[in-house]
């Protein structure tokens, strides 16, 4: 019997010094992250400093690293769109506000964008609006893009509507956006033909005024 | 909606800037904030003990009573702050969760307190987080164990059957609790009697007894009294057979009777008996009579309807059936290879008793055991020091497992019975939080209803829809924005099931979509509404949506009170009953019980016949004649 368990211990030896190895990979550096002055952001922004204030105590509460990463900030914006699916436009999103692309949002990243949204002029807010719509920041808009982002935006509305999504509707509405937009025909729109056309449209610059006083 | 989102919502709303060029329809206006935007520090204090904590960290959670409007009635004018006279102690933890997000469970405190702070404070328990939420399921499922044992022990399952109940299931009531009554009580002693007595006439019936006179050698009893444990055999097997019988007359579900355990023991003791009596006396069948007859002593078995102890240690047998197999698979193992080494040993001695190595496996069992009977006995020097080592692993190889299978079969035990139950608390669990999610989602298709989505003048809003915090009216202005863009609109999933219904059938809807889009879209509410009025529910009660009924059903819901979800239309019942706004489901006066979760009222009637194209707010409301709805039309 005593030979038998000899046996067996032999064996289970030689599994464990593949293990040592992964330890090393596991040593994760904390990051965190802090803000400018609050003097700074007030001159760079057009919040004053009470609205900062606001903005970042719940910035903070969420990501007390001081960073949002992209699956934390999918998560935020679908728990505000329960009916559907928002994390494909919460991906578009999240590109337009990490304009350093390197895949997290800092604090001061997301009170420039705030700041243009909410206070900026109609240019400023039409032009962030164009770098959304511009997945791949080429300076041009294209149908493919444009599907995308339309087809993001109806997939928050859910399966439950009124009338029924219809798989083609997303096209349309795309091809009703060109129509509007793409002045010389040539199957882009650039940043000027869509600044052009926004502001033609009265509808457009009304609602450009609607989220002012959101804070 | 969880977490501080609440927080997020400026961004949110802001993001949706990227909408407008897409919008087909113009945007609605957004809400206007009448109270002061400025965030102030709100002063609570709790029986004594004061806390002070920013306005915005309690509106997180909007259906809770600290997020909710509800705080107002425990605010007091003369000292400026909200007063609670409960256990500020625990206060600490619930203000912890609205600062953190996590619901932390104290471990010193008592479970049952706990609770009745979380209803109170309108917290539902599934949002404990996972690092206490272990700790909490296990002192909530201990206390209600113990609950559940104190009621036991004070009913012990004698309640009264009800009264229109047949004579069959009186009958099977006195089989299974014979202490119900004493018909029962007798009967159960009787049969207990006539096992005992069968099955010690199967013992005494081998004793031998004194010889008949004249012959010299010794019968047994059996033989020589052969009539007379004739006579008590055929007695017992008629009050067993007699008792199957009725068994089998009075089981609720007589498939499911045949095949327990129980009964298979029972009619493997009364088997022999006929088959006996079927047989002929022939000699060459009553070799296999003979082994029948062994069968009788599995009479003993019967007793463990009379005993509980027998019955538990069956079932802790069957549960750690695996564990038994690997007990015997090792020492199979052992004793072949022991068995093995012996025979080559011992294979020259002359005369040896190891013919073989089957006939050594007798050997080793009886020396590892450390039974030793002697009669096989090694007699070469290597056989004597491979029986000395086989005797020495024995005591180890069986030494060693028994401990393991105990505390294997109490792991296990309580494993199998924690698992089980875990699983289902999970399954509950979520469905709880569905539950929650989903009522957060009507919480809009609701706000719609109430005519929210309406230019507002000063006044003529309805009072419920005021009453909703501005958060929620940022929020649901925001969900309003998306379906101007899209030009869709959000329905439940009835609504969605009945459009898909009527258009298979042909229906054409013959409102325009565009009818929703004009701000005069309440004109097509109201009539609609005026005409199910007639349409009322019998007696008003709790009416749910039917996807959360069916998950309410399938909850088991134990706690007597269930926080509802949504606190803004509970707001609406206890401020707004009677003036405008549709008598809610809870008329909580009538029922205090698993109030569904948020505010959607049951389709239970009959709808499509009458409004074909009609599909949106198809959630009918039950109503009360004297309900006067005050919206702006």
């Amino acid at each position: 019997m005593g030979l038998a368990m000899g046996t067996f211990s032999t064996q289970t030896k030689q599994v464990n010094y593949r293990r040592d190895k992964c330890d090393d990979d596991l040593e994760m550096t904390m990051v965190c992250h802090r803000p400018e002055g609050l003097d700074q952001m007030e001159s760079q922004t057009n919040f004053n400093k009470r609205e900062l204030q606001v903005l970042y105590r719940g910035f903070k509460n969420e990501c007390p690293s001081g960073i949002v990463n992209e699956d934390t900030f999918k998560q935020i914006y679908s728990q505000f769109f329960p009916h559907g699916d928002a994390s494909t436009y919460a991906h578009y999103l999240f590109n337009a506000f990490d304009s350093e692309h390197n895949g997290s949002i800092k604090f001061e990243d997301f009170v420039t964008a705030l700041s243009i949204l909410l206070r900026g002029s109609t240019r400023e807010k039409l032009q962030w609006t164009f770098n959304l719509y511009d997945i791949n920041k080429d300076g041009y808009i294209n149908k493919e893009e444009m599907m995308d982002i339309v087809r993001a935006i109806y997939a928050m509305m859910g399966k439950y509507t009124y009338p029924a999504l219809k798989t083609d509707t997303p096209r349309q509405h795309v091809d009703a956006f060109f129509q509007k937009m793409d002045k010389n025909r040539d199957g882009v729109v650039t940043l000027d033909e869509f600044i052009l056309s926004c502001q033609e449209d009265e509808n457009i610059m009304d609602s450009l005024q609607l989220f002012e006083n959101v804070i | 909606m969880a977490a501080g989102v609440a927080t997020w919502l400026p961004f949110a709303r802001a993001a949706a800037v990227g909408w407008l060029p897409l919008a087909k329809k113009t945007m609605p206006r957004p809400p206007v904030d009448k109270k002061s935007r400025s965030d102030e520090i709100l002063f609570v204090n709790v029986s004594g003990q004061r806390f002070q904590t920013w306005k915005n960290t309690l509106d997180r959670y909007p259906d809770t009573l600290l997020g909710s409007s509800e705080k107002e009635f425990f605010y007091n004018e003369d000292t400026q702050e909200y007063f609670f006279d409960r256990d500020p102690e625990m206060f600490r933890h619930i203000l912890n969760f609205y600062r953190t997000g996590k619901l932390h469970y104290p471990r010193h405190e008592c479970i049952q307190a706990f609770d009745e702070e979380l209803a109170f404070y309108g917290i539902i328990p599934e949002i404990i987080g996972d690092c206490c939420m272990e700790e909490y399921r296990d002192r909530k499922k201990e206390n209600q164990e113990r609950l559940a044992e104190d009621n036991e022990a004070g009913e012990g399952g004698d309640a009264p059957l009800p009264p229109n109940s047949t004579s069959r299931e009186k009958l099977w009531r006195a089989f299974e609790n014979p202490h119900t009554s004493t018909m029962a009580l007798v009967f159960y002693y009787v049969t207990g009697f006539f096992i005992a007595v069968s099955v010690i006439a199967n013992v005494v019936e081998t004793v031998p007894c004194r010889p008949i006179i004249g012959t010299v050698k010794d019968l047994p009893c059996g033989m020589k009294y052969s009539l007379a444990f004739f006579c008590m055999d055929t007695a017992c097997v008629l009050i067993f057979t007699f008792e199957y019988l009725m068994r089998l007359f009075a089981a609720p579900s007589r498939c499911m009777f045949a095949r327990s355990v129980m009964s298979v023991i029972d009619v493997v003791a009364i088997m022999p008996y006929y088959i006996g009596l079927v047989m002929p006396e022939n000699e060459d069948v009553s070799g296999a009579f003979v082994t029948l007859r062994v069968f009788r002593v599995f009479r003993i078995f019967k007793f463990s309807r009379h005993s509980a102890g027998l019955r538990i240690l069956g079932y802790t047998l069957k549960s750690c059936a695996s564990e038994l197999g690997f007990l015997l698979f090792s020492l199979t193992m052992a004793i072949i290879i022991f068995a093995t080494v012996m025979f080559y040993a011992e294979k020259g001695t002359k005369g040896t008793t190891f013919t073989s190595i089957p006939a050594s496996f007798w050997y080793t069992i009886v020396t590892m055991t450390t039974l030793g009977y002697g009669d096989m006995v090694p007699n070469t020097i290597a056989g004597k020091i491979f029986g000395s080592i086989c005797s020495l692993s024995g005591v180890l190889v069986i030494a060693l497992p028994v401990p393991v299978i105990v505390s294997n079969f109490s792991r296990i035990y309580h494993q199998n019975q924690r698992a089980d139950k875990m699983r289902a608390q999970q399954k509950v669990r979520l469905a709880r939080i569905r539950l929650a999610k989903k009522g957060c989602t009507n919480a809009f298709l609701q706000y719609k209803d109430d005519g929210g989505l309406q230019d507002h003048d000063s006044g003529s809003t309805a009072l419920c829809v005021k009453n909703r915090s501005a958060f929620e009216h940022q929020h649901n202005h925001l969900l309003h924005c998306l379906e101007k863009t899209t030009n869709h609109e959000f329905t439940d999933e009835l609504t969605y099931s009945e459009v898909c219904m009527t258009e298979s059938l042909g229906y054409r809807t013959s409102r325009s979509t565009s009818l929703s889009s004009h701000h005069g879209s309440s004109t097509t509410c109201c009539p609609r509404r005026a005409k199910r009025r007639p349409i009322r529910l019998a007696n008003s009660t709790v009416s749910v949506s039917r996807g959360s009924m069916q998950e309410l059903d399938t909850l088991h819901v134990q706690k007597t009170t269930v926080v509802p979800q949504s606190r803004s239309s509970l707001n609406a019942r206890t401020e707004d009953l009677k003036l405008n706004c549709d008598d809610r489901d809870f008329t909580a006066a009538i029922i205090s019980i698993p109030t569904p979760p948020a505010n959607t009222p049951d389709e239970s009637l009959p709808t499509s016949p009458a409004f074909p194209g009609i599909l949106r707010n198809s959630r009918s409301t039950t109503f009360n004649p004297d309900t006067v709805k005050i919206s702006s039309l």
